[in-house]
């Protein structure tokens, strides 16, 4: 690792500015990709600002049907809040699946969807909740937000606050995991919500987390696997890479929208 | 037995040191004016270097010095040595190419080591190995063996024509073929062994100390042998003479083989700390260890195996093509020939036998010993090529091994090696039994009901260890005898040191040699200290691999302990005025036998020391050592079944049950031994399921360089494992121990595939045995 200044940030708009101080600063959540990053010398920030133990940033709410994840709340958190088993244990599942117990405990559901990862589990989970992200300026739908490989509609120093999303009726998520990195070669988060059902997929798409429309379709006339059976995943949306192909990942993004749609029940 | 003896399941005693953190491996070790090195490395797989800058480099903070191949060969510091010579079969000798420890010209893998930067702290050094400006031409490189043998393939060492090393042959070729030719069936398959990436856990790690004042150096080093390492960078080397060179191997956590080999760093680092005047310490970053720890098997093979009408086998044929990467390590002649070919009889009575074996370099990490080295290779072969074999010819994979076993000793083979012992049928009965084999049908119909598909899969291996005698790998090659050394010390109260030239890392051996004692000296295990890894401790030994230590190291201790307990017994007897012959060791005393005359063992020793009143013309003091050279190989053998389920839209494999019937001759601690079959079966089921070493074809970069690639197995890919033992004892050393290190990799991967094999259907599939690729295996049906 190359030398690094480290800020412990007690506010939002503490960490803003102490961004804004530097280009060469980068928020510190977790640190479960930061820093791994940093240690084999491909990122060399001359500050990071640690935001996870901003109070503001932590916390989960469930009011009614509405539910707040604050930014800087840990996986582990997440997988065992008694409040969002209650209305979506599915988002539960898919955080208490995410890395090992370590990276639970540190790693965050903000840093998580900032780094957009294509094979992380959250972002399916977003774009199928219709999730609102919200920053320290602005709040946007999880749809626009995951923009490509790695890349989000964060501008240069926007900090992701909170997650929120209405409680779906039923929800359901289905992984196949990396054999070797345990990331999701195939993740499929089935949601039926008030804007009916979304069907956020990650892992497998060449261009990252997307929504199968044509999934969501089938769903919509008969929830139920039986109604996936005539779906045809293209394998030319498909990542390829030495773990799968793009058509054993077809395969497997339709796989896992059966399960995902009969956990879901 | 008793508590604490030979078959006692004791505690281990290192491990308080380990699971609280008290281990010292080479990392923790400190000395005055240390400073600390980093390797810069080619990122080219096949490249020359034209100019190498370090200019700006060597102004930087802290750098010390900046070392590099030239400097070294003006120092007089030879080249890396393999050091088993194996003849082409035209009796031309190997075609060695030469590895230099920091490559001059060319460099010829991705990892080579070009310059060594000495520092204050590991992050200047790592600074200015970045700040090193090196011009390299690349070339064309060529990662496996089948490509690097065609025209025009890169050619790598100009002294390997085509890239092959040697093309070698063992067994009775006319008459193999003449049988294969007349045989009622043939099986002929295709296999691949897959190449591993070793992964100990501790990364491998040196510090090298020059003394200006008495021109000595000492080697801290992470070795499974420094013995050896001291014999070759003394002999072959040129660091320092064996008298003026120290190697430490304290703790260390994992070998595998892998620390078998001398490296490059261990000589740079002796070196550069005599040229820049201070301890040079370095310590391998996991992709270093991906990169440059040497890998294991990587083989392409053919295997026929004829049978008569009667389903016996009368001969089996097997054509092998080894990758060996880009230079020679120490023992990777042996591991693809006579730690191979010589196995492939298997458990059967096979008249005839013939293996070619050709070895190829190529633009890769070197390959070497790899826990079983050159036995699984053998094992997954023949039990692959044995389980097709029986559905092809629609009888029951059990009884077609049955039928061939072994089952009169000795057997010469056809390939070299003299079984001297074993029951092949009975570790098949205690396996199937275990197993409930014949319940399977029952259970595949159960699964099938739940859209699995169920497999079961066995395989019966052999192994030759208590490597070895040392005549006899002598004549096949060998630059080294593969006797074991031991000295027992009582001390004048009675504890006991006992110094082995077998070197623990991981085994238990602080555990294992002591129970040996308590049994044969009847006194307490806490009064028993181990002392190895340290050249200025123990004389010599030839260190531990090949599951050698119980066989070869331990039969050393038991013979030098014959000797204390002979002169023990004089002792006691003068003591007791009675006669040596009436003389019995039990429980911390030397008694009378019949009588209730006793010295207590402590007193006995102390009149060692005191030399007052011993027999006349004795010499005080006891102590004794002795060198044990096997009289032959030990041949552990077992019966391993492994049953899965398939999932088969995702091709997922789960493994089901595992069951381990070994023979390994006497046992010491039966604790330990199953943690060896556990530890020896996750890397059999990570090699046939999950590992997999890629190289891009094109750039020769390995593509699975870190864990988030290159998976290894954890806890939740592995089920709980069923191991019994049945015991048949070696007849080639005292003990009776064939050794059980290694049993679990060779048996493994053969049992995994052929039961996800039969699952699926399908017998073409290669390992690891990822979901994509049984999943892909399904679908080309
Ligand atoms: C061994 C291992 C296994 C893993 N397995 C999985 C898995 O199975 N599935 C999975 O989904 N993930 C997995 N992860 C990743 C893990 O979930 C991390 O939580 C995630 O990658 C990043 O979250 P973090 O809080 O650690 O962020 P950091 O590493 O601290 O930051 C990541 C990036 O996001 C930026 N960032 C962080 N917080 C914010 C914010 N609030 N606003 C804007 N930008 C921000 C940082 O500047 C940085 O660029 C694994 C990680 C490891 C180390």
């Amino acid at each position: 690792m190359y030398e690094t200044n480290y800020h412990r940030a007690s506010s939002v708009s503490e960490a803003a500015s102490l961004l804004a101080g530097s280009d060469e600063a980068k928020l510190l959540a977790g640190g479960q990709t930061l820093i791994p990053t940093m240690k084999q010398r491909l990122a060399a920030p001359s500050d990071v600002v640690d935001i996870r133990h901003i109070a503001e940033l932590k916390g989960i709410s469930v009011s009614g049907s509405k539910v707040t994840i604050g930014a800087a709340t840990s996986h582990a958190e997440v997988a065992q809040s008694a409040d969002i088993a209650n209305v979506c244990p599915a988002l539960c599942g898919l955080a208490a699946h995410i890395g090992d117990p370590h990276v639970r405990h540190m790693g965050t559901i903000g840093g998580s969807i900032a780094n957009n990862d294509p094979a992380a589990d959250y972002p399916a989970a977003m774009v199928a909740l219709d999730a609102t992200i919200h920053t320290n300026n602005r709040t946007i739908s999880a749809s626009d937000f995951f923009v490509g490989l790695f890349e989000t509609a964060l501008d240069e120093g926007e900090i992701v606050t909170a997650v929120s999303f209405d409680a779906p009726s039923k929800a359901a998520y289905q992984k196949f995991p990396n054999p070797a990195s345990r990331y999701a070669m195939a993740g499929v988060f089935v949601a039926q919500g008030n804007g009916g059902i979304r069907v956020g997929v990650t892992g497998a798409g060449s261009e990252g987390v997307f929504r199968s429309s044509e999934m969501e379709e089938a769903l919509a006339s008969d929830f139920s696997p039986a109604a996936l059976d005539a779906i045809a995943v293209d394998p030319a949306g498909m990542l390829a890479d030495i773990h799968g192909s793009a058509v054993y990942r077809a395969n497997l993004v339709k796989v896992m929208a059966r399960r995902a749609v009969a956990a879901a029940g | 037995m008793g508590v604490e003896g030979i078959g006692a399941r004791v505690a281990r005693k290192e491990d308080k040191r380990f699971i609280t953190g008290k281990g010292r491996y080479t990392d923790d070790m400190v000395v005055p004016g240390m400073k600390h090195a980093v390797f810069v490395r080619s990122p080219h797989a096949h490249a020359k270097i034209k100019s190498i800058d370090t200019s700006s480099a060597s102004a930087m903070p802290g750098v010390i010095g900046i070392l590099d191949g030239k400097q070294l060969t003006e120092d007089g510091i030879g080249s890396l040595i393999c050091g088993w010579a194996v003849h082409s079969k035209d009796g031309s000798p190997m075609n060695m190419g030469v590895w230099r420890p920091l490559a001059e010209d060319t460099v010829r893998y991705v990892g080579d080591a070009v310059l060594i930067v000495v520092a204050d702290t590991g992050d200047q050094a790592r600074a200015a190995a970045e700040a090193v400006v090196i011009d390299y031409e690349e070339l064309p490189a060529v990662t496996t063996a089948l490509a690097a043998m065609k025209d025009g393939a890169p050619q790598i060492h100009p002294e390997a024509d085509h890239n092959l090393i040697f093309d070698w042959e063992i067994g009775n070729g006319a008459d193999v073929d003449a049988a294969i030719a007349n045989a009622a069936h043939v099986t002929n398959l295709d296999v691949d062994n897959n190449r591993l990436v070793p992964n100990a856990m501790e990364p491998r790690a040196t510090l090298g100390v020059y003394d200006d004042s008495e021109e000595h150096y000492t080697c801290w080093t992470t070795s499974q042998n420094p013995h050896v390492a001291r014999l070759v960078m003394s002999a072959f080397y040129n660091v320092a003479p064996e008298n003026k060179l120290r190697v430490i191997a304290p703790d260390v956590g994992g070998g595998f083989g892998s620390k078998i080999y001398i490296y490059p760093e261990e000589i740079v680092c002796l070196w550069a700390s005599k040229r820049t005047g201070v301890p040079v310490k370095w310590t391998a970053d996991r992709t270093e260890a991906f990169l440059t720890d040497a890998h294991g098997r990587d083989h392409v093979s053919n295997i026929k195996i004829a049978f008569d009408a009667d389903n016996r086998i009368t001969a089996l044929k097997v054509d092998t093509i080894a990758n060996l990467g880009a230079y020679m390590s120490l023992f990777s002649s042996s591991v693809p020939t006579y730690l191979y070919a010589t196995l492939l009889s298997g458990q059967y009575n096979i008249a005839n036998v013939h293996a070619n074996v050709r070895t190829v370099y190529t633009n890769t990490t070197p390959v070497d010993a790899y826990r079983g080295a050159g036995r699984p290779e053998a094992s997954y072969l023949v039990e692959r090529a044995m389980e097709t074999a029986a559905r092809e010819l629609g009888v029951s994979p059990a009884e077609l091994r049955r039928k061939n076993f072994i089952t009169q000793f000795p057997h010469q083979t056809p390939v070299i090696m003299n079984y001297d012992g074993g029951d092949f049928g009975a570790s098949l009965d205690a396996a199937t039994k275990a197993a409930d084999y014949d319940g399977f049908p029952a259970r595949k119909a159960e699964a099938a009901g739940r859209g699995k598909l169920r497999g079961i899969g066995m395989s019966c291996y052999i192994e030759a260890c208590g490597i070895a005698p040392s005549k006899a790998v002598g004549s096949l090659g060998a630059g080294v005898g593969l006797w074991e050394s031991a000295e027992v010390r009582v001390n004048a109260v009675g504890t006991v040191e006992v110094l082995t030239g077998s070197h623990s890392h991981g085994q238990g051996h602080e555990t294992t040699f002591a129970q040996l004692v308590a049994e044969r000296l009847g006194v307490g295990m806490d009064t028993v200290s181990i002392v190895h890894g340290d050249t200025d401790k123990v004389q010599m030994g030839m260190g531990t691999y090949g599951s050698r230590s119980g066989a070869v190291g331990m039969s050393a201790v038991s013979v030098a302990l014959d000797r204390v307990e002979a002169k023990a017994k004089k002792v006691a007897a003068h003591l007791l005025e009675a006669d040596e012959s009436d003389i019995i060791i039990e429980n911390g005393e030397l008694k009378v036998a019949g009588t209730d005359k006793s010295v207590p063992w402590f007193q006995m020793a102390l009149a060692c020391y005191t030399a007052h009143n011993l027999p006349d013309g004795m010499e005080p003091g006891l102590k004794e050592s002795a060198f044990f050279d096997p009289t032959n190989f030990s041949f552990p053998a077992g019966c391993y079944i492994c049953e899965v389920e398939v999932d088969p839209e995702t091709g997922k494999t789960e493994i089901i049950q595992f069951v381990a019937a070994d023979d390994f001759g006497n046992i010491i601690n039966p604790m330990i031994v199953e943690g060896q079959v556990h530890g020896g079966v996750a890397q059999g089921i990570g090699q046939a399921m999950l590992e997999s070493c890629i190289y891009d074809p094109d750039t020769g970069q390995l593509l699975t360089a870190s864990y988030m690639d290159y998976a290894m197995p954890r806890a939740d890919d592995l089920p709980s494992f069923d191991v019994s033992t049945t015991v048949t004892p070696s007849p080639s050393n005292p003990l009776g121990i064939k050794g059980c290190g290694e049993a679990g990799a060779i048996g493994s991967p053969p049992a995994v595939i052929n039961a996800i094999t039969d699952a699926i259907g399908s017998n073409k599939l290669e390992m690891p045995a990822s979901p994509q690729a049984v999943w892909a295996a399904l679908n080309a049906k």
